[in-house]
């Protein structure tokens, strides 16, 4: 009995233990291959959770930026359970579980390691963090797990080169498209592009990577067409602004651009009134042009102008869809249902679409089964949305025609512009094309010199199939 | 199993003081337990173990460590943790960038010296204002060096975003680019920063941390050079908390922009010390386990409970809540942290049955 009193002989017995687990562990990393195959032959006809494609939602729903977060993934969850009303895709039904990130980097790291691996042995398709920083935190372990990282109207601008990213996707508008449309709109606001020699125009930016994306394209932009561009800073959240507005009624600018989100977007917007700058010559970007953005700021909002590439509203056909086998059921992810047709929660839907859509294409190629992150990201290369698809679809209107291919993970690049009336978003403008060829070499460059950096080998698209 | 007997186990020479764990037992399982760390954990790990939960625990623990040494020893109140794992991180990227030549550890261990330097710049004013107002100035450290980052693009090398990414990861030619070399390198920093603060703290040097903290003016009395002892503090302090910060950008997030790291970080480290425990080496690990796996535990068993059933926003704020609500009873329980909560009960558990 002595023995076992002694600590050695305990420490053995569990170093031992430990190394039997070693073992044992080790022969389980051989076997996978063997039940891979038997999850593909496994078909099935009805929805059930063992035939099913898994989304990882990177959520947030509390913080400063949570009616971002619960529009846009509210509007993604409820077109998952649409499309899961109707059958799933081609029988696949979809599942999901969320983590919550709050917008910050580590959170949304964690997030992504503790989903990438799927749900009950349903794959994973693509990650959507809906967030810059989290998306350039994850952008190298993606690539490294082969799961697609969809960005969609932000990210980071170089990804749209899938040569070098080719598990990134800046969908419909990468932030330098966003900004060459604003500047293609204002040149057409003043007549012609050559007008804007003289003009000025401050960027007021939100102090992030998302905000600080565009600074060197419109200094580009700004020596190309001649006007005057300062860019100016406020510190994250935004919810004080009062300096930088004096500083920009000091400068009488003619266009405000701004690229805010959040909360800085209506604080923005008061302290805009307050400092006496007319609202209708501020143009709000793409993260600023949502419901949730103007109303707060009161009647200090009205005429304020941002860009768009998914109206609001509810006519679309596969919104009343939405609205039929959701919303009426009392299924909806929304807490306040009055936020159906929002901007957030149509971009949800748009980005559902997409993502489903590309899960659609590539069954067509490798079957129809869940499908691994790999060939998700195939499926996403060869997204082309016709006219007659959106009809199709459901979505003409609500989503631009796009077409993806190995080199170009961004698709559309083109906005609508619409104006607050103190109730709702009026569209204004025809589709606004961004001047993609001028942007594309700029795009290469930046992403070659990465390349370069990580020491990765650009991909021949010529010998892709 | 951990009570075991002193018998026989007396402490006769200097030398024994010094040591980490006075009985012998204690000191094999320790070994033990990092020879598990080290040749065990990494065959078996899952990469989310690595990447979400090991790595951000060790890199922020070795930040509470760095904090712990100013402010728990030596009684300097500081908020510009975060700062100086910034200019570490910064730093490192640097000089990887621009000397490619240099390897990865001499980088980091660079980065660390600059991050010091700057600790030391900081920390002057701290020969003339004590206590809660020195507050302000490493509250300014705090906002001048994320502004400094960003406001200068050749910190970034340019990059528009004001991002760095990180460099390429070898060790002498072995590449440490994946979630178990991330785990190994940061893992075999903490564990030597960690045993070399412990001899610091038991040197002549800590001795001196510890009487400033006291009473300095007892300190300058007994004749222990006060503004030196409290100038060498925050140069290492700023040292942990500089390869903290390059640990924290290469081996966790593999990027890092400069508002990463601002004020709610450098609160973050001050609540990781102050609830592990002032003064404390292990209350850096133990406020650091609290503070970074609590929060991930309570989400994964608040999805396993509930999943999707519930409103997820209300979940969150749930979550939230309890977080909150187990800081407040640890702190009334216990104030002086959880390593002192700890001692406490291995006491009580030594002496039991009987009481005190």
């Amino acid at each position: 009995m002595k023995l076992f009193k002694s600590l050695w002989f305990w420490l053995v017995v569990v170093a031992i233990a430990l190394i039997a687990i070693v073992f044992v562990t080790k022969k389980d990393k051989q076997n996978p291959p063997e039940q891979k195959q038997q999850a593909a032959t496994e078909q099935q006809t009805q929805l059930s959770d063992k035939n099913a494609q898994y989304f990882p939602l990177q959520s947030y729903r509390v913080g400063p930026y949570a009616a971002g977060g619960t529009g846009f993934f509210g509007g993604f969850i409820d077109y998952m359970k649409a499309v899961n009303a109707k059958g799933g895709v081609n029988g696949v039904k979809l599942v999901w579980s969320e983590c919550e990130t709050e917008y910050v980097v580590e959170k949304g790291v964690e997030c992504y390691e503790r989903l990438k691996n799927g749900l009950n042995g349903a794959p994973a398709a693509a990650t959507n963090p809906l967030s810059v920083g989290i998306a350039y935190a994850t952008l190298e372990r993606s690539t490294k797990d082969k799961l697609p990282l969809i960005t969609i109207n932000h990210g980071r601008t170089d990804s749209t080169d899938g040569r070098v990213f080719p598990y990134v996707f800046p969908l419909q508008l990468n932030p330098y498209s966003e900004v060459s449309a604003i500047i293609n709109y204002l040149g057409q606001q003043s007549g012609s592009l050559e007008k804007l020699k003289g003009k000025k125009i401050v960027v007021l930016y939100h102090g992030s990577p998302y905000g600080k994306e565009t600074i060197p394209v419109i200094e580009i932009l700004s020596k190309k067409y001649g006007f005057e561009v300062t860019n100016i800073e406020v510190p994250h959240p935004g919810n004080e602004q009062q300096s930088q507005w004096l500083n920009i009624r000091r400068i009488q600018p003619d266009w405000v651009i701004l690229r805010g989100w959040g909360v800085m977007n209506p604080v923005a917007l008061k302290t805009a009134q307050k400092v006496g700058y007319p609202t209708n010559k501020i143009i709000g970007n793409i993260w600023s042009n949502s419901e949730e953005d103007a109303a707060p700021a009161g009647a200090a909002a009205n005429g304020f102008i941002s860009i768009t590439t998914h109206p609001s509203g509810t006519n679309f056909p596969i919104l009343q869809e939405i609205k039929q086998l959701v919303i009426d059921k009392g299924q909806s992810d929304l807490a306040d249902t009055n936020r159906f047709g929002t901007v957030y929660y149509n971009l949800g839907v748009v980005n559902g679409i997409l993502n489903v859509e590309a899960v659609r294409v590539a069954q067509n190629k490798f079957g129809k089964r869940p499908l691994t992150g790999e060939e998700v990201r195939w499926g996403f290369e060869h997204i082309n949305l016709t006219e007659a698809r959106l009809k199709e679809l459901g979505a003409y209107g609500l989503v631009q025609p796009l077409k993806l291919t190995c080199e170009d993970h961004e698709g559309g690049g083109a906005v609508r512009f619409q104006q607050w009336d103190g109730k709702e978003w009026k569209v204004i403008s025809d589709w606004v094309q961004a001047d993609r060829a001028l942007l594309r070499p700029i795009i290469e460059q930046s992403s070659e010199k990465y390349a370069k950096e990580q020491g990765i080998k650009i991909r021949d698209c010529a010998t892709e199939e | 199993m951990f009570l075991f007997s002193q018998a026989r186990q007396y402490v006769e020479q200097y030398q024994d003081e010094k040591r980490i764990f006075r009985l012998k037992e204690h000191r094999i399982l320790f070994i033990f337990g990092l020879l598990i760390a080290f040749l065990f954990v990494p065959f078996v790990g899952p990469d989310y173990l690595f990447n979400a939960i090991l790595v951000p625990f060790l890199v922020l623990a070795l930040a509470g460590l760095g904090l712990n040494i100013l402010t728990g020893y030596t009684g300097q109140l500081s908020l510009g943790a975060a700062a100086f794992m910034a200019v570490g991180a910064f730093a490192t990227y640097n000089l990887e960038l621009r000397i490619p030549q240099l390897p990865l550890l001499v980088s980091i261990f660079l980065g660390g010296i600059i991050a010091a330097l700057a600790g030391i710049v900081v920390g002057l004013p701290s020969l003339r204002i004590k206590g809660f107002y020195l507050i302000v100035s490493t509250l300014a450290a705090q906002f001048f060096v994320p502004w400094l980052f960003t406001q200068y693009g050749w910190f970034t090398n340019n990059n528009a975003s004001g991002v760095i990414t990180a460099p390429r990861m070898e060790i002498l030619g072995y590449s440490i680019n994946s979630p178990v070399g991330h785990y190994l390198l940061t893992l075999s920093t903490v564990v030597v920063l960690t045993v070399l603060a412990r001899n610091l703290i038991n040197s002549q040097y800590g001795r001196n941390f510890r009487a400033v903290r006291d009473m300095e003016t007892a300190a300058i009395t007994i004749g222990i050079p006060v503004s030196q002892t409290k100038l060498l503090a925050f140069a290492i302090s700023s040292f942990y908390l500089g390869i903290a910060g390059a640990l924290w950008a290469f081996a966790y997030l593999g990027t890092i922009e400069a508002d990463g790291l601002d004020l709610n970080r450098s609160f973050q480290i001050l609540f990781i010390i102050i609830i592990g425990g002032l003064g404390s080496l292990t209350g850096s690990f133990l406020g650091a386990a609290f503070i970074v796996l609590l929060p991930i535990l309570l989400s994964v068993l608040g999805q396993a409970v509930f999943g999707q059933a519930i409103d997820q926003a209300l979940l969150q704020n749930l979550q939230k809540i309890i977080f909150g609500g187990l800081i407040i009873y640890f702190l009334i329980k216990e104030p002086e942290g959880l390593s002192r909560l700890l001692r406490n009960l291995y006491h009580r558990l030594r002496k039991w049955p009987l009481r005190y």
